[in-house]
């Protein structure tokens, strides 16, 4: 069973976006992580780059298969998670915490879906 | 709607993802690719692979019949041995690869992909026409679970299988007749994983039977239930090719590097035209490694290292035993020769690859 944490955002993308002032921490979510299987190379955008909303910024790549990291948000990339980039199964093994994968500075943000509306993406 | 095969809801039960692999519902891992990859290799994993076909060769001509119908000497096999084979179209492409299995003078098991279930069955009734044989399609009869790593023949000897013949006299690519609950189960020692270990054909009424018992028997020895996942990258690190990937109608053996699997010495079989060795200037398969975490994937781009294509991706992972990215691929000869430094497009970048031999792995050591 995949947790959907209440408090985050989420895109159809599987990402989780928690927003702090105008400060996004990006993560994939869990659901994502399980599909993808063991995570044994993650590729994350340098900080300082310029996101453009949608475009893709980085890779979370499994022994299986390749996931690719979308933007949810146009911004400034303010810090890459060394840890994950160190410690790729971070992001199986807690993917709303220390797997996180970056945090941007936004202008402003999408729509996002809720928590329910997650779930009903995914299924559970 | 996919089919089940007779360990699903014990799959179910286990927690494992499944996945689609020719129209069945399998287990793609239980919980991590990684753990079970290396249970394998270190100690051992069980598979269900009941989705494989099986498909039954009797009659005083089975052994002159798959002698024309495939592509090596299946007569040279003595009863209870078991060889690797193609079945090849009349231009030489592979239409399936195969295990057969001579379980009497004029019985043979034949073990097909199950994606290729079909062809292979309709090929080789089709070819069976003038011989005193019947081909039948016993695919529905049977359960097949795989015991494989280096404690395979303890948890087998210690399950509620009884061998005709102790286990530990059973060769590497031999079948013995065995009994499960009074009924007849066949013990092979072959797989698909690079190490030593067991195929066990069993009634499907008893398949989760014999799947509990086994379960129990591997518990002392740190087996772990397998999926598909790791399936694919143990037999990738083993060099093993997989039917629609490394091989298909549009390879020949001799691209692939197979071949030894074809005895043109034979007077006549289907796809004898084809020849053992390449022609001149087409692909051939060879293997490929990189540094660092990122694997080219199947259907990446072989380029020179100035850019200049020069083949494709079959198969590719970052080998989860050996820690660095391998892959197969199919290539200009002109660039084929092990040492060779190239590159795979991934995703838009170059990646230093170089030319290598297989395996990339090989256990260390096969014990008789």
């Amino acid at each position: 069973m995949s947790a959907v944490p209440e408090h985050l955002h989420y895109t159809s993308e599987h990402e989780w976006v928690a927003i702090d002032g105008d400060v996004a921490t990006i993560g994939i979510t869990q659901y994502a992580a399980d599909a993808l299987g063991d995570v044994v190379f993650v590729a994350l955008p340098n900080v300082g780059d310029a996101l453009a909303h949608g475009s893709i910024v980085g890779e979370v790549e499994s022994t299986k298969s390749v996931g690719e990291i979308f933007a949810p948000v146009a911004g400034e990339v303010l810090e890459a998670n060394a840890g994950v980039v160190d410690a790729p199964d971070t992001v199986n093994s807690d993917p709303y915490g220390a797997g996180w994968l970056m945090k941007v500075r936004f202008s402003e943000t999408p729509d996002f879906l809720d928590a329910a509306a997650y779930r009903a993406l995914i299924g559970v | 709607m996919n089919t089940q095969t007779p360990l699903y809801a014990v799959h179910e039960r286990a927690g494992a993802s499944f996945t689609d692999f020719a129209g069945y519902d399998m287990p793609l891992r239980y919980s991590s690719d990684l753990a079970e990859h290396h249970a394998v290799r270190e100690r051992a994993g069980m598979f269900d692979l009941s989705h494989m076909a099986e498909i039954a060769i009797t009659g005083p001509e089975a052994a002159a019949f798959l002698d024309f119908a495939l592509s090596n000497r299946l007569s040279a096999l003595s009863v209870g041995q078991a060889k690797y084979s193609l079945l090849l179209s009349d231009q030489g492409g592979v239409l399936d690869d195969l295990i057969v299995y001579r379980l009497e003078d004029s019985d043979f098991l034949v073990v097909a992909n199950a994606a290729n279930r079909h062809v292979a069955f309709e090929a080789l009734v089709k070819r069976s026409a003038g011989f005193a044989v019947e081909v039948a399609d016993t695919s529905d009869e049977w359960a097949l679970i795989a015991v494989q790593g280096p404690k395979a023949r303890a948890i087998v000897d210690a399950s509620g299988t009884l061998c005709e013949s102790p286990l530990d006299e059973l060769g590497y690519y031999r079948i013995a007749v065995g009994t499960f609950h009074s009924e007849t189960l066949y013990i092979a020692r072959t797989g698909y994983t690079g190490e030593d270990g067991y195929e066990l054909f069993v009634p499907q009424a008893l398949a989760p039977a014999l799947w509990d018992d086994l379960e129990a028997a591997g518990a002392e020895h740190g087996m772990v239930l397998c999926g598909l996942a790791c399936r694919d990258t143990l037999r990738l690190e083993a060099g093993m090719p997989l039917y629609g990937h490394e091989l298909d109608r549009d390879h020949t053996p001799a691209q692939a590097g197979l071949g030894r699997v074809v005895d043109s010495s034979k007077e006549d079989f289907v796809g004898k035209d084809a020849g053992a060795h390449p022609e001149e200037g087409v692909p051939v398969l060879v293997g490929l490694q990189a540094e660092g975490k990122r694997a080219p994937r199947a259907g990446y781009a072989v380029v020179t290292p100035e850019g200049e294509h020069i083949g494709t991706v079959t198969s590719g992972a970052l080998s989860p035993t050996l820690g660095y990215p391998i892959a197969m691929a199919y290539v200009d000869p002109a660039h084929a020769a092990p040492g060779t430094e190239i590159a795979v497009d991934v995703r838009g970048s170059l990646l230093r690859v170089t030319v290598s031999a297989l395996p990339f792995y090989s256990r260390k050591k096969v014990t008789p």
